[in-house]
């Protein structure tokens, strides 16, 4: 076990390193640049036996990378913001032929206006190419949640990408205590990747060829059950890490909502500063929890409606906005929510685009205007707002 | 929890010194949080670092607003940037200066002064026109506050100094000697 002060960027990378990635192609982007440097130099010094390849595009770094899946190797990359929105046919790419890459996006706003800073815009505008999505709070879960992906996403019952997702500098490049397990331990968690379909001159194989009407359809069916039963493998490769390492993660985290009447609904870091803001309006005697929605796809409705059934008011804070809608996590939670014959009323707040920054003041205050029904229902409600 | 700023200008290593005084006080068994004022640094710019120390697991992820600590890496900063912005009451300022505590306009607690310019410059480390102070401050922390021992400090940056290691590590004893501290 080593326990080391690192960069949220280079928890991913030493957690692909952990991985025993094979291939990585990666184009540099700012706030990702660091997450590939290093790996670069784990390369050069022989410490990772991977191939390192330059690209001249994120969209080319993603072709690699369905190459080097295809060929049964264990791809990875990582990106941000715009360099995401250029790949975004080789997204559905990955998904479509089924091949299990893992990437960290970090989170940083689409310009323009030119931003370096956070919001999920990128990744939430990705949401339907049928990666797994996974939103990370802490460097330790970014590290942690590196390796699951892997051992997800090469699951026989899912053999889909996934994308761990950080926020920018927040994470990025803060530095946060990251324990690390020793690679014996890791390499029993994490066995090599045996693809069961790949690029073999002794056994050949059409990859990507026409598929007729008659049969994409149940191919289509095909993909979104193994997503569903991406929920379970999510679940199962969470308690076995925790029980290996004693860490344990699921499709959401739950905190302090055992007698709670208003429910906080968050993702990422803003869910760490929450706790903060709940812990402090508990003792002021407010019945507060909350749950980080730590999987975003699949969207672990089935955790989203019982938590729903037992509490007075639910209040979704999204960092990320569909221009025309509203916040997506907002819109998912109540769409999960719909059908259910009692539920109760459903907050949608937005918070913190392009970086702004998210206070435990900021959280407590929005609780308390819920509390008090002074947040608008069926409204965004803009938090922080200068106009 | 200790709430720490750090105001330098690019190229001083502000960053680099959050990040090693997050060493240290890992070091010690505390949960470090540092981190950069989320911006673009350019060399000469004022640059803004944080650190937050704690005994429990630090989960508050927005910046700093009201530090206990805020070290000064550059005297001119003292008149283009409000350092003592949101300092508690009982709060501590450390500061790169050779100037004497009659001419210092700051207002605190607990002021530090130290001649890390100077030391910088003894110890090598940087040019004329810029020294690099960060580790020089970092010996004052031990002297000024009760929160990390130099032990500790220097052990963090003889590990995480990019070069010069030793003379850095020199740097911060000397200043650790030759802070002068106002109650």
């Amino acid at each position: 076990m080593v326990k080391k002060v690192i960069y949220g960027n280079h928890a991913v990378s030493y957690g692909a390193r952990d991985s025993r990635v094979e291939v990585i192609a990666a184009y540099p982007i700012t706030p990702q640049t660091q997450v590939v440097e290093l790996l670069s130099e784990f390369c050069a010094s022989g410490e990772l036996k991977a191939k390192f390849i330059k690209v001249e595009s994120e969209h080319s770094a993603m072709a690699a990378c369905v190459g080097a899946s295809a060929a049964g190797a264990r791809a990875f990359t990582a990106t941000s913001s715009q360099g995401l929105a250029l790949m975004h046919e080789m997204l559905h790419w990955a998904s479509n032929a089924r091949h299990p890459i893992v990437m960290a996006n970090i989170n940083r706003a689409m310009g323009p206006p030119w931003s370096i800073w956070t919001d999920q815009n990128d990744s939430i505008a990705q949401r339907d190419t049928g990666w797994l999505q996974f939103y990370c709070s802490t460097n330790q879960e970014v590290y942690d949640t590196t390796i699951q992906a892997f051992k997800i996403c090469e699951n026989d019952k899912v053999l889909l990408p996934g994308m761990l997702i950080l926020d920018a500098f927040v994470l990025s490049h803060t530095s946060e205590v990251v324990d690390m397990p020793p690679q014996e331990e890791i390499d029993e968690f994490l066995p090599p990747y045996e693809a069961k379909y790949k690029l073999d001159l002794d056994d050949p194989r059409a990859f990507g060829g026409l598929m007729f009407p008659d049969w994409y359809y149940e191919l289509k069916y095909k993909q979104h059950r193994s997503m569903e039963k991406a929920l379970k493998i999510i679940e199962d490769v969470g308690r076995e890490f925790g029980e290996r390492f004693g860490r344990y993660y699921g499709l959401v985290e739950e905190y302090r909502i055992d007698d709670a009447e208003i429910v906080l609904v968050v993702s990422s870091t803003v869910a760490q500063t929450s706790k903060e803001a709940v812990d402090l309006l508990r003792k002021e005697g407010m019945r507060i929890g909350l749950v980080r929605i730590r999987t975003f796809r699949p969207f672990p409705k089935e955790k989203i409606r019982k938590i729903a059934s037992k509490v007075d008011m639910m209040i979704v804070i999204d960092r990320n906005i569909s221009f025309g809608s509203e916040g997506v996590f907002y819109t998912e939670t109540k769409a999960a929510l719909y059908n259910e014959k009692s539920r109760p009323p459903v907050y949608g707040v937005i918070i913190g685009l392009g970086g702004r920054d998210v206070r435990v003041e900021d959280i407590m205050n929005i609780a308390k205007k819920g509390k008090n029904n002074k947040l608008e229902i069926n409204k965004i409600n803009w938090w922080g707002v200068k106009l | 929890m200790i709430e720490i700023r750090f105001h330098g200008r690019g190229g001083q290593g502000a960053v680099t010194a959050a990040n090693i005084l997050a060493e240290a006080c890992f070091k010690e068994g505390k949960d470090v949080q540092a981190f950069p004022m989320f911006g673009v640094e350019r060399r000469g710019a004022p640059v803004t670092a944080f650190l937050r120390v704690d005994d429990r697991p630090i989960r508050i992820k927005s910046q700093i607003y009201n530090p206990d600590i805020v070290a000064v890496l550059d005297t001119t900063l003292l008149e283009a940037v409000d350092v003592t912005s949101g300092l508690k009451k009982d709060g501590t300022v450390i500061i790169n200066t050779d100037l004497d505590i009659k001419d210092i306009e700051i207002k605190a607690k607990k002021l530090a002064l130290v001649d890390a310019t100077k030391i910088a410059m003894d110890h090598g480390l940087g040019s004329k026109a810029a020294p690099i102070v960060n580790t020089s401050i970092l010996g004052s922390f031990p002297r000024a506050t009760e929160m990390v021992s130099i032990e500790s400090v220097i052990k963090a940056i003889k590990e995480k100094s990019p070069a010069k290691a030793e003379e850095n590590a020199r740097a911060a004893e000397d200043a650790y000697k030759n802070t002068r501290v106002f109650e």
